[in-house]
């Protein structure tokens, strides 16, 4: 208990130096954050929404962190291989919280990609309306030790209308002299009638623990339309807190994809809120667990307005020690009418040992409705991997023939062509090597 | 090396506890097409199941030698790789794996295992567009996922294609309850007989003469009760068609 006291600590003793290296905007909501944290502490595994990942535990580790924000790794970036390279996409890194852009990117017109307090200093109040209204920091514990800490962050913000085809990559890069902790904020403003499509990576590239918190606000404008895929490929020792907030207004479009290829903790918060007619959000995801990783899903999608189109499937494949948590839950709110929702997590533990906790939810309080869920937790399908022997398949080959295709229906959902034909590689690979690293960093290559 | 394809010495097999085989006696040469008959529960398919390696069945005593190797040591795709190939009656459908992924690992652990280089992607890929147009099966297949929506008759399709796909010495053609699909019988026979290799063996399970008529077996036997109790040249399957079995059952009594 009570690991939250040392950032509460580290806070007080640091607020100066915090806000100097960090922008007005940011700075504003931090003796808040701070207070909230301090009243209510982290949760336990007692609180609904927690109760499958230990957030006590996971912090007590004594990370750094680059209060500073010494630049100390800026020029490694450019020499980062990417899994996911050559997909016609205009690229910058994130290191840390610091958004570093090489000078061969072009950012679509009418799209801005910037640090966000590099905009909030030159655009200052501009970005006041959204950052931290999304994110429910005065009651969850991780938004609001992002909040008290995080210095900056990712903006992009599409302009009205503005249509572009390009995808726009972010890779974040986790790297440092030291065992270390980034907070993080992204900001996304799709505005009325804009279309985009956003890949985010995340590596690392140095053998030192790392803790990240990341709080993504998302506004949808009317009609805008947004791709966002996650792509998780850090490593067994790597803690991932990630809690998204998506506000759709009428007919926007949102998918967001979720892949953790390899990760040590990751804790994911989703939450979407439909709130104009005919919004439509589909979540989808896949992990590959193995060793003693652990994954949970914690989503939530919120039929506020009616005539909106949810759907949600999440697949796990899990080997060693692995364990995985799915918590989603569907609201139809009563004025919600016409709501159409699917949710769906199908689950695959391969090992004795591998564990999936798995709670689908569903909560209608409108009466004119369409809605499904459900869950499945099994193993390999017998009589194919027999069938497959058959045919002369080795049994660790059929194995992974079976988690592929398993996975590959999560995959299929992928709106960005050539990012899912490089999925499916990339999960083809991942369960090639077993226990092995991304092959994109290389302090998985050395261990 | 014996020309014997497959020697089968007093096996006896048991699946969930219960004794299915009780000491078959079977013996197949290189290129001869053996038909195995008999009514429901008499072993047919169990002897077929045991063959492959199904891991649900249990070898109790007996042994069984495959172009003279001591076959049941070998795991399933070891005896895949070796030579053996089932027709299954039903074909599993495994979704999201598609034909050619399925077929280029097959092929691969097969080559690996004889030792051979594995084939490059373009002659994989031609080698199935050959066999494919074979079987009469269209160009969507290498994209299909393995049976999935297939209909009866091109799953039956898509076992002879594997076959071909495979070259086995022996191939079990388990047709035990499709004795009333004429076509699923003729799609097998035929293609059978069209993409077999000359010295292919084959078992051929039916009780249903109109499959032998297509096949032209050069032994037939009958099982009763877990064991081999007669064998005989294709008169024996015209004798069945007429009389059933229990002339064998009385003969059987008397002896």
């Amino acid at each position: 208990m009570g690991s939250e006291k040392q950032y509460l600590d580290l806070y007080r003793e640091n607020e100066v130096l915090v806000a100097t290296h960090s922008c007005g905007m940011m700075n504003a909501l931090r003796r808040g954050a701070h207070d909230v944290l301090a009243r209510q502490g982290f949760p336990t595994l007692k609180t609904e929404d927690y109760r499958y990942t230990d957030v006590d535990e996971a912090f007590a580790p004594d990370y750094g962190i680059n209060v500073r924000r010494l630049p100390f790794v800026v020029d490694r970036s450019s020499a980062f291989r990417c899994s996911v390279p050559n997909m016609g996409v205009a690229m910058g890194f994130m290191v840390g919280d610091r958004l570093t852009v090489p000078a061969t990117t072009h950012w679509p017109e009418g799209v801005t990609v910037d640090s966000i307090c590099n905009y909030d200093r030159q655009h200052p109040g501009r970005l006041a309306e959204y950052y931290g209204r999304l994110a429910p920091w005065g009651t969850d514990a991780v938004a609001a030790l992002n909040t008290m800490l995080a210095q900056d962050g990712l903006l992009i913000w599409v302009e009205k209308g503005r249509k572009t085809d390009a995808t726009l990559q972010i890779v974040n890069l986790g790297c440092g002299e030291m065992d270390l902790m980034t907070n993080r904020r992204i900001l996304i403003i799709m505005e009325e009638g804009a279309k985009a499509s956003v890949l985010m990576c995340d590596h690392n590239i140095d053998r030192h623990r790392f803790l990240t918190t990341q709080v993504g606000e998302i506004y949808m404008g009317e009609g805008s339309s947004l791709s966002l895929c996650g792509i998780e490929e850090t490593d067994g020792e790597n803690g991932m807190f990630d809690n998204l907030y998506v506000m759709q207004q009428k007919n926007s479009s949102f998918d967001g994809g979720f892949f953790s290829l390899h990760c040590g903790l990751t804790r994911r918060s989703i939450d979407v809120k439909l709130a104009g007619e005919g919004a439509r959000a589909e979540l989808f995801g896949g992990v590959t667990g193995d060793a003693a990783s652990h994954v949970d899903t914690n989503l939530l999608v919120d039929h506020v307005a009616g005539g909106c189109k949810s759907n949600v499937l999440f697949k796990y494949v899990l080997d060693g020690k692995s364990t995985g948590a799915f918590a989603g839950k569907v609201l139809v709110r009563k004025d919600a009418q016409k709501t159409e929702s699917q949710e769906t997590n199908a689950n695959l533990c391969v090992s004795p040992e591998a564990r999936m906790y798995t709670q689908p939810m569903l909560e209608i309080y409108a009466d004119d409705v369409r809605c499904n869920h459900g869950s499945t937790v099994g193993r390999l399908d017998e009589k194919a991997l027999f069938y497959m022997a058959q045919r002369g398949i080795p049994e660790e080959e059929a194995n992974m023939l079976l988690q592929e295709a398993f996975l590959g229906d999560a995959i299929r959902m992928v709106k960005i062509e050539p990012l899912r034909e490089r999925l499916y590689l990339m999960v083809r690979e991942r369960f090639r090597h077993k226990l092995g690293g991304c092959g994109g960093c290389d302090k998985c290559a050395t261990k | 090396m014996s020309s014997m394809i497959l020697e089968v010495r007093n096996l006896y097999a048991s699946v969930e506890g219960k004794e299915i085989l009780k000491g078959v006696n079977l013996t197949i040469g290189a290129g001869e097409i053996h038909a195995l008959m008999g009514s429901n529960g008499s072993g047919k398919s169990t002897l077929s199941n045991v063959l492959v390696g199904n891991p649900q069945y249990t070898v109790t005593q007996g042994e069984v030698l495959f172009n003279g190797k001591n076959l049941l040591s070998m795991s399933p795709e070891n005896r895949s790789h070796e030579g053996i190939f089932m027709s299954f009656q039903q074909p599993i459908e495994i979704p999201g794996v598609s034909m050619t992924n399925f077929l280029r690992a097959a092929l691969d652990a097969k080559r690996k295992y004889l030792g051979l280089e594995p084939l490059g992607t373009s002659d994989f890929l031609k080698l199935m567009r050959e066999k494919r147009a074979m079987v009469e099966l269209d160009a969507s297949l290498a994209r299909r996922s393995v049976n999935e929506g297939f209909s009866g008759g091109e799953k039956k399709r898509n076992e002879i294609f594997q076959m071909a796909m495979l070259e086995p010495r022996l191939a079990i053609l388990d047709e035990t309850d499709s004795g009333l699909d004429v076509d699923a019988l003729r799609i097998v026979a035929d293609g059978f007989r069209r993409l077999r290799r000359e010295d292919t063996s084959a078992i051929v399970i039916t009780h249903y003469q109109k499959m032998l008529d297509y096949l032209k077996p050069d032994v037939v036997h009958v099982m009763m009760d877990g064991r081999i109790v007669r064998t005989g040249g294709p008169e024996l399957a015209d004798r069945i068609e007429r009389d059933g079995f229990d002339w064998i059952k009385e003969e059987l009594k008397e002896a």
